[in-house]
C-alpha cells in the first residue's frame, strides 16, 4: 500500500500562480522518492501537501490510506519528519532543546526524551556532550543539518519530508552527508521525500526519481529507466547537462 | 488623580460639599492671588484646600473651572469679555464688570466675585531712554514712528484680538519686525534693546526696575482688565463668602509691591500671600519680616530645594511610569493581535503613529474638558505618545522573527499559541523592548510639559521659571528630568539586553 498518494492534485495560490497542475503520485512504504526540478517547478509545493502545509485547490491527499483533509494538522506534523533547507533551527534553542522538539510536543517522559537526543545525536554522527549544549550559531552548517535531520527522526516519524537538505552545503560536506543520508536510508527503513534540483544527487540518493515542470511530473522512475528511456525533450535535456 | 476622577464622574454633591479646587494661570501674579485665594479660604472655612496653581493660559483655567476639577481662579474683566465671550473692548470697568456677570452666570453658572480693587491692563512699554529721546508719551506717537522699530510681545498678546491684531487695526502700529517673546524675556530682551516696544501688564513690577515707560491708551483701545475671583455657582457658599473679602482691598500700588517681592525677590509665594492677608487685616498673626533672597547659584537652589525636587521626581516618575505601564497593557496586545491581522495593521500603525504629531500641549489641552486638570489627563496624554512605539515595535518583531525558525516550528507541529509564546516573543523580545525603551524616554521627556495642566512632576519648576525668567529655577527641574531620562534609557537598555535571548549572538 502507499503510505504517500496524490491524486490528480492542482494547486492554484491566492496571488494566481499555478504551482501544481494536475499531479497524481504514490509512494511506497520503504521508498525514497526524490522530486527533481527547476525553482518554480512545483516541487516544494508538491512534498508540502504530505504535511498541510499546503492544501490543495483539487484533487485528493492522502497519507496511510486517509485524506489528509480528515486529519488534524497539528497531529499529522508531530509524526511526519521535515527538514527544510537551512535546517531551520530555532536559534535561541540549544541543539538539545531543538532536537528535543517533537517529543516534547507529543508529551514523552523525560527519562525517555533525554536518552533519545542522546540517541539522535549519535546517530547524525554529533557528539551529545559537545554539540548538545550548543547554540545553533555556534555550528557549522553541516552540523546544522545534521541537528536538523536528529529533530526530524526524534519521534520516529513513519515518513520523512525533505527540502533540499544539502542545497546550502559546500561540496565536501555534502558528500559527507550524502554517505550519512544512505546509511541512515538503510538501517532505518522509512518512507522519504526529498526535493532537489540536483540530479545526480537524486541519482545517487533515491530509489525512484519524478522530475517536475511547470507544475507537472515529466517522467517518474528509477534511475536506469530514466537513463534508458527518457520519456521527454527536457528530461534528456537534464540528464545530457 | 482618584480625587479628580471622582469629583469628575460622579460630583457627588457630599464630597464636594468638603473641598475646593483653587486655580491660577502660571505667572507671578495670577499664581499669587491663587494662592491668596487658597490661604484665605484655608483661615476662614473649614472647606479642604486643593491647589492647582500655575496652569497653562486662559483656556486651560476656563475650561477647568467649567468642568468643574477646579472651583474658583483669578481672572480679570477685560479677558472675560474678549477672550472667553468674544465680544469687542467697549465701555468702562462697570460695563465691562457687568457684562460678564451677567453672561457667565446664564451660560455657565459662573460667578464673578467682587473685584479685588486693581486693574492689570495690557499695556504698551517702551524703554525710557527711547521715550526721552522721541517725545513718546502715547500710543498714537509710538504708532507715528512705529515703522523703525521693533516689538517683541507675549505669545499670547500677538494673537489675540484685544491685543496686537486690534492695536495695529486701531492705532495703525506697522512695526519693522515683531517677536513673538516669553512674557518673562521680553524685559530683558527691551533693557538690552533688542526689542523697542513691549506689551506690559499694569501691575508688572518689572516696569519699575527695568527702566519702561508704559504708554497712555489714548484711543481707549484695551477693555478694563479688572482682577476678580471667578467661581464655581456648584461650589460651597462659603467660598465666594470668604473671597468676597478682598472685595476693593487690593490697589495698584499694593499689588506691584507684592509682584516685586516675587520678580526680583524670588520670595515664595505662599510667604508673600501670607504677608499679603495679613497686611490687609484679613488673618490674624505678627507680620513676619522676610529678608528677600538675592538670587541663589544653581547648586545652592538645588540643595535648598531638595526635598521638592525628590518629590517633584517621584511625581514625575510616578507619572511616566503610570503612562508606560498602561501603554505596555494595551499595546503589546494590540501590536500581538495586528499580527494575526494584518490587512488593519498598517492603517491601525499609521493611524497611531499620527497622534506622535500633536503637540503635547495641544494634547493635554484637549483632555480638559473631559478629564478636568492634574493627574489623570496627562497620565492619558502620555499614554497615548506610548502606544505607537510599542504597537510598531512588537507588531514588526514579532512578524518579521526569523521566518525560517518559525517555519519549521510549524512543519513540525508547534500550534500557532506554543511558537508565539516560545519562539516568536522570545525572539521579537529585544525588538519589543526597543520600542518599550523609546516610549519611556518619549514619556518621561513629555512629561514635563504636565505641569502646565497642574500634573506636578520637574515639569513644574521649569514652567514656573520660565515665567520668572529664573534660570536656576528652570534648570533644578530640567537638568533632573535629563539625567532621570539617561537612567531610564539606560536601564531599559540594560534590561534589552537582558532579555536578548542566548544564542543570537550580542550586538
Amino acid at each position: 500500500m502507499s503510505v504517500l498518494e496524490a491524486k490528480r492534485v492542482v494547486k492554484t495560490y491566492a496571488d494566481g500562480t499555478a504551482a501544481l497542475a494536475g499531479v497524481s503520485l504514490a509512494v511506497p512504504a520503504g521508498e525514497t522518492l526524490a522530486l527533481v526540478g527547476e525553482s518554480g517547478s512545483g516541487k516544494t509545493t508538491l512534498l508540502r501537501l504530505f504535511n498541510r502545509m499546503v492544501d490543495p485547490t483539487e484533487g485528493v491527499v492522502r497519507v496511510e490510506g486517509r485524506p489528509v483533509s480528515e486529519l488534524d494538522p497539528i497531529v499529522l506534523r508531530r509524526k511526519t519528519g521535515y527538514v527544510p533547507q537551512d535546517g531551520g533551527l530555532i536559534p535561541h534553542w540549544r541543539v538539545e532543546r531543538n532536537v528535543d522538539l517533537v517529543p516534547r510536543l507529543l508529551g514523552w517522559d523525560e527519562d525517555r526524551r533525554r536518552a533519545r537526543v542522546r540517541e539522535m545525536l549519535e546517530l547524525v554522527g554529533l557528539s551529545p556532550k559537545v554539540h548538545a549544549p550548543r547554540y545553533p550559531a555556534e555550528l557549522s552548517g553541516g552540523q546544522r543539518q545534521r541537528v536538523a535531520l536528529a529533530r526530524a527522526l526524534a519521534a520516529d516519524p513513519p515518513v520523512v519530508l525533505l527540502d533540499e537538505p544539502f542545497g546550502a552545503l559546500d561540496a565536501l560536506t555534502r558528500l559527507e552527508l550524502h554517505r550519512q543520508f544512505l546509511e541512515l536510508r538503510k538501517t532505518l527503513g522509512k518512507t522519504l521525500v526529498l526535493v532537489t534540483h540536483d540530479l545526480a544527487e537524486a541519482f545517487r540518493l533515491a530509489d525512484r526519481i519524478a522530475v517536475m515542470r511547470a507544475g507537472r511530473i515529466l517522467q517518474i522512475g528509477v534511475p536506469g529507466e530514466l537513463k534508458e528511456a527518457p520519456a521527454d525533450p527536457y528530461v534528456r535535456a537534464l540528464l545530457d547537462a | 488623580m482618584r480625587k479628580a476622577l471622582l469629583l469628575l464622574l460622579l460630583a457627588t454633591p457630599a464630597l464636594a460639599a468638603d473641598r475646593v479646587v483653587v486655580g491660577s494661570k502660571n505667572f507671578e501674579e495670577s499664581r499669587l492671588l491663587g494662592e491668596i485665594f487658597a490661604q484665605l479660604l484655608e483661615s476662614r472655612t473649614d472647606l479642604e484646600v486643593e491647589r492647582r496653581l500655575g496652569l497653562a493660559g486662559t483656556q486651560v483655567c476656563f475650561e477647568a473651572l467649567k468642568t468643574g476639577a477646579i472651583d474658583v481662579y483669578p481672572e480679570y474683566t477685560g479677558t472675560g469679555l474678549v477672550s472667553i465671550l468674544g465680544e469687542p473692548a467697549e465701555g468702562g470697568p462697570a460695563r465691562t464688570l457687568n457684562r460678564v456677570r451677567s453672561e457667565f452666570l446664564s451660560r455657565w453658572d459662573l460667578w464673578w466675585i467682587s473685584p479685588l480693587g486693581f486693574e492689570n491692563s495690557f499695556e504698551v512699554a517702551v524703554p525710557k531712554e527711547l521715550a526721552e529721546r522721541e517725545g513718546l508719551r502715547t500710543i498714537s506717537d509710538l504708532a507715528r514712528i512705529s515703522k523703525r522699530l521693533r516689538g517683541g510681545f507675549g505669545h499670547e498678546f500677538v494673537g489675540r484680538e484685544d491685543g496686537l491684531l486690534g492695536l495695529q487695526r486701531v492705532y495703525g502700529l506697522d512695526f519693522a519686525s515683531v517677536q513673538p517673546l516669553q512674557h518673562a524675556l521680553k524685559y530683558q530682551a527691551a533693557k538690552a534693546r533688542e526689542v523697542d516696544a513691549i506689551d506690559v501688564y499694569t501691575t508688572d513690577a518689572r516696569l519699575i526696575t527695568h527702566k519702561l515707560v508704559v504708554l497712555e491708551d489714548d484711543r481707549g483701545f484695551f477693555p478694563p482688565y479688572e482682577a476678580a475671583a471667578l467661581v464655581r455657582g456648584k461650589a460651597p457658599p462659603e467660598v465666594a463668602a470668604a473671597l468676597s473679602l478682598l472685595a476693593g482691598a487690593i490697589d495698584e500700588q499694593t499689588m506691584r509691591a507684592w509682584n516685586l517681592r516675587l520678580q526680583e525677590g524670588k520670595e515664595d509665594e505662599a510667604v508673600v500671600a501670607r504677608d499679603a492677608l495679613r497686611s490687609l487685616g484679613l488673618v490674624q498673626g505678627e507680620r513676619e519680616e522676610t529678608a528677600a533672597r538675592s538670587a541663589p547659584t544653581l547648586t545652592h537652589y538645588l540643595w535648598d530645594e531638595r526635598s521638592a525636587l525628590l518629590r517633584r521626581t517621584l511625581e514625575h516618575l510616578s507619572l511616566s511610569a503610570l503612562a508606560l505601564l498602561a501603554g505596555i497593557v494595551v499595546a503589546v496586545p494590540l501590536g500581538l493581535w495586528l499580527e494575526r491581522h494584518r490587512r488593519g495593521a498598517e492603517p491601525t500603525i499609521r493611524l497611531l503613529g499620527m497622534t506622535q504629531t500633536i503637540p503635547s500641549l495641544a494634547l493635554l489641552a484637549f483632555f480638559i474638558p473631559f478629564l478636568g486638570v492634574g493627574t489623570l489627563p496627562a497620565i492619558v496624554a502620555l499614554w497615548i505618545y506610548s502606544l505607537f512605539p510599542i504597537v510598531r515595535n512588537t507588531y514588526t518583531g514579532v512578524r518579521d522573527a526569523d521566518p525560517r525558525a518559525v517555519e519549521a516550528a510549524t512543519a513540525l507541529g508547534m500550534t500557532p499559541a506554543q511558537i508565539l509564546r516560545e519562539v516568536r516573543l522570545p525572539l521579537a523580545a529585544p525588538v519589543l523592548m526597543a520600542g518599550i525603551r523609546t516610549a519611556a524616554v518619549l514619556t518621561v521627556g513629555t512629561a514635563t510639559l504636565a505641569a502646565f495642566i497642574g500634573a506636578g512632576g520637574l515639569g513644574e519648576p521649569i514652567v514656573t521659571g520660565l515665567q520668572l525668567a529664573n534660570a536656576a529655577m528652570i534648570l533644578s527641574g530640567a537638568i533632573p528630568a535629563a539625567i532621570l531620562a539617561l537612567l531610564v534609557d539606560g536601564l531599559l537598555g540594560w534590561v534589552e539586553r537582558a532579555l536578548r535571548p542566548a544564542g543570537l549572538g550580542s550586538r
